[in-house]
């Protein structure tokens, strides 16, 4: 079994992520499941996808403590879900933080610098990962999901190689989508090269 | 070859696989994709079965009654509020029947995650006396379809299919199966068993006692209702909460004996199964969601045999009253209920984390459509009835623009009960154009036939937004896509007699507040429709830009609207967040330093 828990905010597109990683999963005959936050809290909300690959997983949720790898699209998010990391788990984290609309409001402010240095005293194995400059390369937010999963991949965090992904993207999505989530995957595996 | 499905595609696929002909349903979270895969199917030229989205659930429902007594087997979709819209033909139905295969489909959600109430169909199944089935995953679901189409033909009766959130929204690589055969329609017959008298309901009803009783016994032979295990500790599942025990009983590596008793139809109950269960036990541990079915059927079972065996759930507080269960909620019970010793981890203190209550998108017309409202009744003395869609979100600050919210369509008809306590109050409904026609004109008719002197807000954004953009009657599409009737929201409220009727575009700031302040002044009924798209529905506009040199930090623009957008910037000042901002302009007049330029006006 192999459980991958993907978390940010609504909009950032970890529902196509986690259907990524899944079809990777059942491409080469093995069982997935996924379970995705839909509806109301879409709005903005925080957002979780649960992906289970393996035959011996009962729950469409990962229980607390059993996630093998968190792929964090935004930081404070990533601390929200950090009890689903088992021991030993990995994570990748997005540096890019959203600010919620109440931030602007309040008093204090959300500090993303606070949450990432709060993960790394964790002694977890942890990859932080510059969505702003993937942003800046890609000219956009769009295929932020898609490069965050081409970083996790190249990490040897997920149990999906790149070609498997590429295999995925060009079956799945449109033709007019393919190039430009080419273009994100490979960009977040040459980050982690770097 | 396994596909991906998510839950309520598995069921729609189940149910063409079983021959399905006549699909309609309304949208309502958790259940809304499965009538949007048969459309899907139906526009990819994959089934010939005609797919509908109803104006209600009650409708949705009746169209199908009628498909069925053709012979038809049919489908309706809806979540569970949305049954108690279709109860009506639904309790009648249950006496009189049907000829082609019906399965009512109705998505509970606990929590609840998208919903107003925490009502379960199972219960519902009992008070209206029909048979439910309950799957625990989406591989089950998608095969229990063909068993629900079954049932329903060969007792020619109504049966509901209830998954819940974790089913509808949980994705599973499926096998899909070949089509199974399936009798064409016959074509209604008349015959006096169409017509519901009070003789025939007596009658019927006597048929449906004796019928539920044999099910009782059949249904205890169903392959999805089981037990099995040995030893004297027992534990009872239903839907999903089987499959965090499961979940469970794996992590925690159980060595003691057990017994596991899965109900997929809660009613009738399976009770051969049951008896076969409870035999020998001590006590039993029954962990399901929302009502207490299957544990109130256990200690009625153990009543009629006078079973010495001790029932652990709901009733007894040892499982939770209300919410979702969990994985993690079954191992504190599993541990508690195996005189485990409890799990001592401590998670770190994370530092505080933001909260992200769901607001209005940036460049949504509601907010427009709120701001002024409440910039025309500054210094008034008003309440605002919502109502149930993305709107519902006028609550949040700093609009503060829902004072109520009840259920589809009851924001009309509240603000006229409050006009009655409080004539000097001017008392205003915001409606959606989708709930409009679900629910809403019988309130308009009621409030002009009582003169009710109400300002009724229509809020058309030609779509069904929250569940994901459906078509409804003033969009001009079906749910296939292709075109349709286009139903005008101001002529039907103009033969509905409101007096006082304006239609306006929320942007447009001077003429919308204008509008408010007179329909506010007006004698009787008063109607304004904002109309403008959802955002999910048009193009981007050129995007606000923040003069830094200007903006004093104010942050004015922020306390008024709340526009997602707008965010914090550098010394102090707001910047736009470029990949949200849909260029609206509703922020551009409130900059008192002509700080925010750009956009649409």
């Amino acid at each position: 079994m192999f459980n991958i828990l993907l978390c940010g905010v609504g909009g950032q597109g970890t529902v196509l992520a986690s259907k990524m990683l899944a079809n990777c999963a059942v491409n080469r005959g093995e069982t997935a499941h996924t379970a995705e936050t839909i509806g109301m809290a879409q709005r903005g909300g925080s957002v979780v996808s649960h992906v289970r690959i393996g035959s011996d997983a009962f729950s469409p949720l990962i229980p607390k403590g059993c996630a093998d790898t968190v792929i964090a699209f935004e930081p404070a998010e990533c601390v929200r879900v950090l009890p689903y990391l088992k021991n030993g788990g990995r994570i990748l984290v997005n540096t890019l933080p959203v600010k919620p609309t109440t931030d602007t409001l309040a008093k204090t402010s959300y500090d993303a610098q606070q949450m990432l240095a709060f993960l790394k005293e964790q002694g977890v194995d942890y990859r932080p990962v510059d969505g702003a400059a993937i942003i800046r390369a890609l000219g956009g937010a769009k295929s932020l999901n898609v490069a965050l999963l081409g970083a996790a991949s190249a990490m040897g965090m997920v149990p999906c190689s790149l070609d498997e992904m590429e295999t995925v993207i060009r079956t799945a999505m449109k033709p007019q989508f393919c190039e430009q989530n080419l273009k994100a995957l490979r960009l977040g595996a040459a980050l982690i090269a770097e | 070859m396994k596909k991906m499905l998510m839950g309520n595609e598995a069921m729609a696929l189940g149910a063409l696989r079983a021959g399905v002909r006549v699909a309609a349903g309304y949208p309502g979270t958790p259940s809304t994709e499965v009538l949007e895969t048969i459309a899907k199917e139906k526009s990819r030229g994959n089934t010939d079965a005609y797919v509908e989205w109803s104006v209600n659930e009650k409708s949705a429902l009746e169209v199908a009654a009628g498909a069925s007594y053709a012979g038809a087997r049919t489908l309706v979709t809806m979540k569970q509020v949305g049954l108690n819209v279709a109860s009506d033909p639904l309790m009648s139905l249950a006496y009189v029947g049907v000829k082609g295969g019906m399965v009512v489909l109705v998505a509970d959600d606990p929590g609840p995650i998208s919903s107003q109430t925490e009502q379960d169909t199972r219960t519902f199944a009992a008070f209206s006396k029909l048979p439910v089935f309950d799957p625990a995953s989406p591989e089950e679901a998608y095969l229990m379809m063909a068993d629900a189409y079954e049932l329903s033909e060969k007792y020619q009766t109504p049966v509901l299919f209830r998954p819940t959130t974790r089913i509808c929204h949980a994705t599973a690589s499926i096998e899909l199966l070949a089509p199974l055969p399936v009798k064409e329609p016959e074509g209604f017959v008349k015959d006096s068993r169409w017509v519901i008298f009070p003789k025939l309901s007596y009658q019927s009803h006597l048929k449906i006692e004796e019928r539920n009783r044999n099910l009782r016994a059949e249904l205890s032979g169903y392959r999805f209702n089981t037990q099995s295990g040995s030893g004297q500790k027992g534990i009872a599942v239903s839907g999903v909460s089987g499959q965090y025990i499961r979940e469970a009983l794996q992590i925690l590596d159980v060595k003691q004996e057990y017994k596991l008793l899965n109900v997929a139809t809660p009613h009738p109950f399976p009770e051969q199964t049951a008896l076969a269960f409870l035999a020998g036990l001590d006590e039993v541990l029954v962990y399901e969601e929302l009502d207490p079915v299957i544990e109130q059927e256990l200690q009625r079972l153990c009543g009629v045999h006078r079973l010495p065996v001790e029932i652990l759930g709901k009733g007894r507080g040892f499982t939770p009253a209300a919410g979702e269960n969990s994985t993690e909620n079954a191992l504190a019970v599993l541990r508690r209920f195996f005189d485990l010793p409890a799990d001592e981890a401590k998670t770190p203190d994370a530092p505080p984390l933001p909260v992200r209550p769901p607001t209005l998108c940036a460049g949504c017309p509601h907010r427009a459509s709120f701001y002024a409202v409440k910039r025309a009744m500054k210094g008034r003395k008003a309440v605002f009835a919502g109502d149930i869609g993305c709107y519902t979100l006028g609550n949040a600050m700093p609009l503060d623009m829902t004072d109520t919210c009840l259920c589809m369509g009851a924001g009309i008809t509240v603000a006229q009960g409050i006009k009655r306590v409080e004539p000097d109050t001017v008392c205003f409904s915001f409606t959606g154009d989708s709930t409009f026609f679900h629910t809403g004109l019988a309130g308009i008719a009621n409030a002009v036939y009582n003169g009710a002197k109400i300002v009724s807000v229509i809020l058309d954004n030609s779509t069904t937004a929250m569940t994901g953009q459906q078509p409804n009657p003033s969009t001009g599409f079906a749910a296939t896509g292709e075109p349709a009737a286009k139903i005008s929201i101001e002529r039907v409220v103009e033969a509905l007699g409101v007096p006082h009727i304006a239609v306006v575009d929320p942007f447009d700031s001077e003429a919308a507040e204008l509008a408010v302040k007179e329909a506010a002044d007006c004698d009787g009924v008063s109607c304004i429709i904002f109309r403008a798209p959802c955002i999910a529905v048009s193009r981007p506009k050129p995007r606000v830009r923040v003069n830094a040199d200007k903006c004093t930090g104010c942050k004015r623009c922020v306390r008024e609207i709340g526009c997602p957008a707008i965010i914090k910037g550098e010394n102090g000042k707001v910047a736009i967040d470029a990949s949200l901002c849909y260029g609206c302009g509703l922020c551009l007049n409130l900059c008192r330093f002509d700080a925010l330029e750009g956009g649409e006006i």
